[in-house]
């Protein structure tokens, strides 16, 4: 076990380090430069900055050092935001975002299971029936669509929630319901299906001649064993949360890193979307060895082979 | 004279499907005495795990029971309330299913799946549902059983999960266990081993069972009484000497003959297929079949016909009018050893 989670280490900063580099040359090539005047400055000014910023270097000194700043956690400092450091930014924002993408992911996979599981014990009834057009629209709806019309049904006409910015728990609700609606629809789906097979299994059947209520058998038996394809959808809504997080923190312009990341790629600054693309990455590597683990606590069959590794 | 604990009479059971109404069980009646086995077997299709659902209450959803009675002591089964049949099912009749590779949660352990019923009718604590699940998986014969009741399924082999769906079933002490095709998933040498634990444990638990197979070879060890199903009827059924070795019902002689025994020479499947049970034929369902059919099997369903105090077969051959058949080869030698076990038991 331990030997397996070294290996996986030593990937996730490999992926790291590739996505730096990648993200790094990438970036070189976008149209433009940071500075948002550039027209109104004279050569010499130009030079005294990108002297400053160290833009006038050679590309692969460029990058080594930030490589290296890297390595001490120095993530550089912003053109944008008044100078300052880039992972002092990351820091103030995140609580944000970071609360925003958690309150959605449970509201959307908690409502998502409830609604899959009843749809699934209730097959091919109207209530099935009723589940699964929820879910297909909650699914073709872009969040930003429903963002905007939560905003103007919900917050404006009947005035139940702010309509934006962020203060108490109330500025939440409407931005993680935007947000969570996808993981939900996705969610529901997913359950109802894994559900349906699982309930037609032998050893639900074995649970009915035990004589266990229908409730007790959702509940004890098919539950657990209908979560587990579900944990292949961790990683992908992880990403739905960051870049959906963007749109939405914009709409409810909640000061959170998508918002932030947005401005910085429409101003070219540099470290940020630098700080901010490794900070996705990590967090998105480090998800993905999450969902191993969770499928090992879930899963009693590929705990066991994992620690045969 | 032996207490009487299940008494099936005149059961007839359909399945609402788009083609039309199956008709699955037409006209069944069996009975099952306290302590005795009792073996149904069957084709393919003959509706064995059909009526042994309906025993439970587990009959699929579009499943209707259009006549009948199942009485379980002096209660009509088929009178009972879903709620009241959670409290019947794995407390009083339990049941064992064919393929132990697919029977048992693989997300749970195994002490809990065995615990669990104890939990629901017994009502006991956790800890001591537990200990009791240790008692029995003793019963069954795992080995190390301390340990392995912590583990899950997949870490069993497919002998030993069947034993432990056994000791699932007879946790409670139920007073019938239903075993549909129990051994019918596993390889020769365990299918014995389960087959002898089995009948151990029927001793020690002092429960009647119903076993479910369409393998007349496993019968012969296992059964006090037969009863041979074919097309949602019940053809012919004794004690397990008069089936096999005075069977009456043209279908029954094709079972044997189609079984392996030591002194067959050849083995001859019964030619054709069953009935199409969407529109069943009004007489003997086996006539197509039936190489000594007569005009009267196409027209009239046979009645019984006693044949002795425990046996009876529903087949015309037997009614006085009848012409005198001369059944197969290997029924006239099964014949000739009845003669020397009844004289056997005469003296
Ligand atoms: N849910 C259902 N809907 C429609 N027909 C059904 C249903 N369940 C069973 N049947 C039909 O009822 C008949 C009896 O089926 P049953 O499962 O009892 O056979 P069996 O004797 O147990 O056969 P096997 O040896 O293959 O298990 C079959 O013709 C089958 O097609
Ligand atoms: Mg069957």
């Amino acid at each position: 076990m331990r030997k397996y989670l070294l290996k996986r280490v030593f990937y996730m900063i490999l992926t790291l380090f590739l996505v730096a580099t990648i993200t790094f040359f990438l970036m070189k090539l976008m149209p433009g430069t940071p500075y948002s005047n550039q027209q109104k400055m004279t050569a010499q000014q130009i030079q005294i900055m990108n002297e400053q910023y160290g833009l006038n270097k050679p590309m692969w000194m460029q990058y080594l050092i930030y490589l290296g700043g890297m390595l001490h956690g120095d993530l550089g400092v912003s053109f944008q935001f008044s100078n300052q450091p880039v992972s002092y930014l990351i820091a103030s924002r995140i609580g944000a975002s970071a609360q925003l993408g958690i309150q959605a992911m449970i509201f959307g996979v908690v409502l998502g299971i409830v609604i899959g599981s009843i749809a699934a014990v209730n097959k091919n009834t109207w209530i099935d029936t009723l589940c699964t057009i929820l879910s297909i629209i909650g699914k073709s709806v872009p969040n930003f669509v429903l963002a905007v019309l939560l905003q103007f049904y919900i917050a404006l006409k009947l005035g139940w929630f702010p309509i934006a910015d962020w203060g108490g728990f109330s500025y939440t609700v409407l931005p993680t319901i935007a947000l969570g609606v996808g993981p939900l629809a996705e969610t529901a789906r997913f359950i109802r299906t894994g559900m349906v097979d699982v309930l037609n299994s032998d050893y639900i059947e074995l649970a009915k001649a035990k004589g266990m209520s229908r409730y007790g058998i959702v509940w004890h038996h098919a539950l657990r064993n209908s979560l587990i394809p579900l944990v292949t959808l961790i990683g992908p809504y992880t990403v739905a949360l960051m870049t959906g997080s963007m749109v939405i923190e914009n709409i409810f312009s909640i000061p959170g890193i998508g918002e932030q990341f947005v401005k910085s790629i429409l101003t070219n600054d540099y470290p940020t979307i630098m700080g901010v693309t490794m900070l996705f990455s990590a967090g998105l590597v480090a998800v993905i060895l999450l969902t191993d683990i969770i499928y090992g606590i879930i899963d009693p069959r590929i705990r066991l082979s994992g620690s045969g590794d | 004279m032996a207490e009487r604990i299940l008494d099936v009479k005149n059961l007839k059971i359909d399945f609402h499907t788009y083609a039309g109404d199956v008709k699955a069980i037409r006209d069944v009646s069996f009975h099952l005495d306290k302590g005795e086995t009792l073996a149904i077997v069957g084709e393919s299709g003959s509706g064995k795990s059909v009526t042994t659902k309906s025993l439970m209450g587990l009959l699929a959803n579009n499943a209707e029971v259009t006549g009948g009675s199942i009485m379980f002591h002096d209660q009509d089964i088929l009178k009972k309330s879903e709620k009241e049949m959670q409290n019947i099912r794995g407390k009083d009749i339990a049941m064992i299913f064919q393929d132990p590779m697919t029977s048992l949660d693989p997300t749970m352990r195994i002490g809990q799946q065995i615990a669990e019923p104890l939990i629901k009718h017994k009502h006991v604590d956790k800890k001591k549902a537990w200990s009791q699940a240790l008692d029995l998986l003793k019963l069954v014969g795992i080995t190390d059983a301390e340990e392995r009741i912590k583990n899950y399924p997949h870490q069993f082999s497919g002998g030993q999960r069947q034993r432990i769906v056994i000791a699932i079933a007879l946790v409670c002490y139920p007073e019938i266990l239903i075993a549909d095709e129990p051994t019918t998933a596993l390889d020769v040498t365990i299918q014995a081993q389960i087959l002898e634990l089995m009948k151990e444990l029927q001793e020690k638990i002092e429960t009647s069972i119903i076993f479910i197979t369409h393998d007349l070879g496993v019968v012969a060890g296992m059964a006090d009484r037969v009863a041979v199903m074919y097309a949602g009827q019940i053809v012919e059924y004794g004690t397990v000497d008069e089936i096999f070795f005075n069977p009456q019902h043209p279908y029954t002689w094709g079972l044997l003959n189609s079984m392996p025994t030591l002194s067959s020479t050849k083995l001859e499947a019964i030619p054709g297929t069953p009935p199409d049970l969407l529109d069943p034929p009004k007489g003997d369902p086996f006539v197509a079949r039936n190489p000594y059919a007569m005009k009267i099997d196409a027209e009239q369903r046979p009645p019984f016909f006693k044949v002795s105090e425990t046996h009876y077969a529903a087949t015309w051959l037997l009614h006085p009018n009848a012409p005198k058949v001369t059944p197969p080869d290997e029924i006239i030698r099964r014949r000739q050893t009845f003669k020397d076990i009844m004289a056997h038991k005469a003296i």
